[in-house]
């Protein structure tokens, strides 16, 4: 099947890094959504400053906050992951050490993710 | 064709030939110089200028808040750990060095927001003015910072401390 398509078009769109402008248009669309999420928990961390911890529990365990929170989570390590990844590319150059940065940069990410989103659905369902 | 190209061509490129030579020449008899020719500019060469900082501190802020999301993280886990955990983190944040790391995590958030929403005007191809861009990149700075102020001034007073 693949034998039939022309040159062009296999590598159309790709570009040298061979996923095309995946990486440019996902940090695009999570800046986007943490613009939003993150204007929300401002507000709802400004609004907790000086509450008591039953308060806290509570106001976290709402679904209102704590979907959003859990959205945040998740656009925040991807846009996290994307951005220390250009970091990375651009600054180390030695291809074993550039490697192995790029897979602690998304190991990092993904159990920062997972311990925060974790931590609020613990919160939720009965801490 | 070749040979007519090539004729009124070589005597051109016989002194074009005797230069580089000549050049190739002094360059093997001061090798020592080769270490002082000028680089391609850096950093360092130029005068800073705002959307240049603004460009800088994007990049750095965004390193930051890589690392502050852990402070986040903190938080939740001693949220969701119990009463005597989340004590302790508000003790932390509480102290001063907590209340500096937690200004200064205010205002990184707040900057690189800003930056983020002044590329995504960029990205849709508007703004590229030179005063534009040194209108959006003066705005990035100034409203982080009023922005910072504005929520302390918000959270302090709701912790009754001003």
């Amino acid at each position: 099947m693949a034998g039939y398509r022309t040159p062009l078009a296999r590598v159309r769109g790709l570009g040298s890094a061979k996923d095309g402008t995946e990486h440019f248009w996902k940090q695009r669309v999570t800046a986007v959504s943490n613009l939003i999420l993150i204007s929300f928990a401002i507000f709802l961390i400004v609004r907790l400053a000086g509450a008591d911890y039953a308060t806290v529990k509570k106001t976290l365990a709402r679904p209102q906050n704590a979907i959003p929170l859990l959205l945040l989570i998740l656009s925040g390590v991807i846009h996290m992951r994307l951005g220390m990844q250009n970091i990375i590319e651009d600054y180390v150059h030695a291809e074993g050490y550039k490697v192995g940065a790029l897979l602690l940069n998304t190991f990092f990410t993904a159990l920062v993710g997972l311990v925060c989103a974790y931590a609020v659905l613990k919160l939720s369902f009965g801490a | 064709m070749f040979g007519q190209v090539a004729a009124p061509a070589g005597i051109r490129l016989k002194a074009g030939l005797c230069g580089s030579f000549a050049g190739v020449m002094t360059g093997m008899a001061e090798t020592d110089k080769s270490a002082s020719r000028p680089l391609s500019p850096h950093l360092s060469v130029y005068r800073p200028l705002i959307n240049m900082v603004m460009s800088i501190l994007h990049r750095m802020t965004g390193a930051a808040l890589y690392l502050g999301t852990l402070l986040l993280a903190a938080w939740l886990i001693a949220a969701a750990s119990g009463e005597a955990q989340f004590a302790r983190i508000n003790g932390f944040f509480a102290h001063p060095f907590g209340r500096l790391v937690l200004f200064g995590y205010t205002w990184v958030l707040l900057h690189h927001m800003l930056g983020g929403l002044r590329h995504l005007v960029w990205d849709t191809g508007r703004g590229f003015s030179i005063a534009q861009v040194n209108l959006l990149s003066w705005l990035t700075i100034i409203g982080s910072i009023l922005l910072t102020l504005a929520l302390w001034l918000v959270g302090l007073t709701l912790r009754g401390e001003l």
